[in-house]
């Protein structure tokens, strides 16, 4: 399992500076999550460790490895779901697979066995206009999934989802991925999602993204959405939107 | 079955106002000719267009044989050279910005113009009528083939990078298929030209094709028989049309998805 080590990170876009001495080490197996204001540089972050981004400063590492202009080295779920619509179900599940040197049959094989637990089976040969919002945003997270690369980059994988499929999603998510140990930094605007699935929470500042505070996430995993209405829950949440404010 | 019952039906449905349209003006054209008694060689009338048919139809499937061998030949030449220039476009920006412009401006040239010293190069054979109908179909192919590789979408690209692919993963699982909707709009429009750019290549000099058949009844006055092969090539023309738009729906047919079809 992968650790994930930022340090010092810093981009600007012309004279937008975007990242200010970016920060985190995330050990290996953690479920770890970054909230921020829109706009703060979160999704930037992000292609600098998929190796899509050049920084101007810093370097990005993933199990001892520079990230910088080398791609394959994580899966990277992206903001928008990019499912190819020439693609039925089960090939856009492949396709990280299939990128990643895996045969295409032993990937046909991994995702129609986990058709089921991703929730969709029976859609294998449907095509991705043809899919539900948060049918498409668990076929791109299987995607993610099947990709050789273990350690996950989710970039606000349920950002576009209704409050009720996303509430779904989080018991999913926590259940696909409680049986494996994966290495996941996981975006997010949503303080409740991220206390609820993290075992770390990072809170960013407004523009130019700093990491200003690193809050350790105790409770017994998997929660139940009830959780959120615990007192440490709150102390917690109130903790970060304290941050997030300030 | 009764999936294919119910597409023929709102196929029905979808042209059956063009189709009555076409019966009216038919119809409009039989009454204009008879009332005001028009001769014949200035304008016939459709029922003698007909006449002229059945007379001619010994000798018209060679000739429609003839100009559409030319016409597949020729679309099949400006199919892979308006891919094979469009992939040149695309994937090389010095190129592109030498030769766009250039291609641009060379579609000015009137192909009318261009068919009688086609056949002083290439002489009257099959030749001059298969290069004018390659250049009448290699422009469209060829734009929209590189438009369509163009505006792939680089997030899409970039998805592809992300999971360590190459430029020609990119390629294969991005740019050619998002470029295929966009190769086969280009095909559509020089299919439905290719008949034609035949016919005009037959104009200058053939022994056998629908060309040569226009103008030899034009030289006999038998303007029945012109209208016989304007049918014709308008028939043709719709048929290779609509085989176009046949290997399309085949080979996206994620681009004919009913879109309502949510579970
Ligand atoms: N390629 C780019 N070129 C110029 N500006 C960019 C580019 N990518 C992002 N930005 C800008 O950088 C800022 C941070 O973007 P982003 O990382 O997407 O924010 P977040 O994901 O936190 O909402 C935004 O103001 C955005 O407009
Ligand atoms: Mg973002």
């Amino acid at each position: 399992m992968s650790t994930i080590d930022v340090r010092g990170l810093g981009h600007t876009f012309g004279d937008l500076r975007v990242l200010k001495d970016v920060s985190l080490q995330a050990p290996g197996g953690t479920f770890a999550s970054i909230v921020g204001p829109s706009a703060c540089g979160k999704s930037t972050l992000l292609r600098v460790l998929a190796g899509l981004l050049v920084p101007d400063e810093g370097t990005a590492e993933v199990g001892g490895v520079s990230t910088v202009s080398r791609p394959g080295l994580v899966s990277y779920m992206p903001q928008k779901d990019l499912l190819l619509p020439w693609r039925r179900v089960l090939g856009n599940a492949t396709l990280g697979a299939e990128v990643g040197g895996i045969k295409r049959a032993e990937a046909k094989r991994q995702a129609g066995a986990l058709m089921e637990r991703f929730g969709l089976a029976g859609f294998e040969r449907a095509w991705p206009s043809q899919l539900s919002g948060g049918m498409r945003q668990r076929l791109a997270l299987l995607r993610t999934f099947l990709a050789p690369a273990k350690t996950m980059l989710l970039d606000e994988p349920f950002g576009a989802l209704d409050a009720i499929t996303r509430r779904e999603m989080h018991g999913w998510l926590q259940s696909v991925l409680g049986a494996e140990q994966r290495t996941v930094l996981f975006i997010t605007h949503d303080v409740e999602e991220a206390l609820l699935l993290s075992d770390r929470v990072y809170v960013m500042s407004p523009r130019p993204g700093r990491i200003i505070a690193d809050v350790p996430v105790t409770f017994p995993k998997p929660r139940p959405s009830g959780a959120v209405l615990a007192p440490e829950f709150i102390r917690l949440k109130a903790e970060l939107l304290g941050a997030l404010g300030g | 079955m009764r999936r294919l019952g119910a597409s023929t039906r709102r196929a029905t449905i979808e042209y059956l106002p063009a189709g009555l349209l076409l019966a009216a003006l038919i119809a409009g054209w039989e009454a204009w000719v008879r009332i005001f008694d028009t001769r014949p060689y200035i304008m016939p009338a459709p029922s003698r267009v007909w006449t002229a048919f059945l007379e001619t139809r010994g000798t018209l499937p060679e000739h429609i044989t003839t100009t559409l061998s030319e016409a597949l030949l020729g679309l099949a030449i400006a199919a892979a050279a308006g891919v094979a220039l469009a992939a040149i476009l695309a994937l090389t920006p010095l190129v592109r910005r030498v030769l766009y412009p250039i291609l641009v401006v060379s579609q000015t040239i009137p192909m009318i113009v261009l068919a009688p010293l086609l056949v002083i190069w290439f002489g009257f054979g099959m030749t001059p009528k298969v290069v004018v109908v390659a250049l009448f179909g290699f422009f469209p192919i060829c734009v929209s083939t590189a438009e369509g590789l163009l505006t792939a979408d680089r997030e899409m690209t970039g998805l592809v990078r992300s999971m360590g692919g190459g430029r020609l993963a990119s390629l294969r699982y991005v740019e050619i298929p998002a470029a295929l909707p966009s190769f086969f709009s280009g095909l559509k429009i020089a299919a439905t030209y290719a008949v034609l750019g035949a016919v005009i290549g037959e104009w200058v000099g053939a022994s056998s094709g629908l060309g040569i058949f226009i103008t030899r009844a034009q030289t006999a006055f038998r303007v029945d028989r012109v209208f016989v092969a304007v049918a014709v090539i308008a028939v043709v023309s719709v048929a290779l049309f609509a085989a176009v738009h046949v290997a399309a729906r085949l080979t996206t047919p994620w681009m004919y998805v009913n879109k309502e079809n949510k579970s």
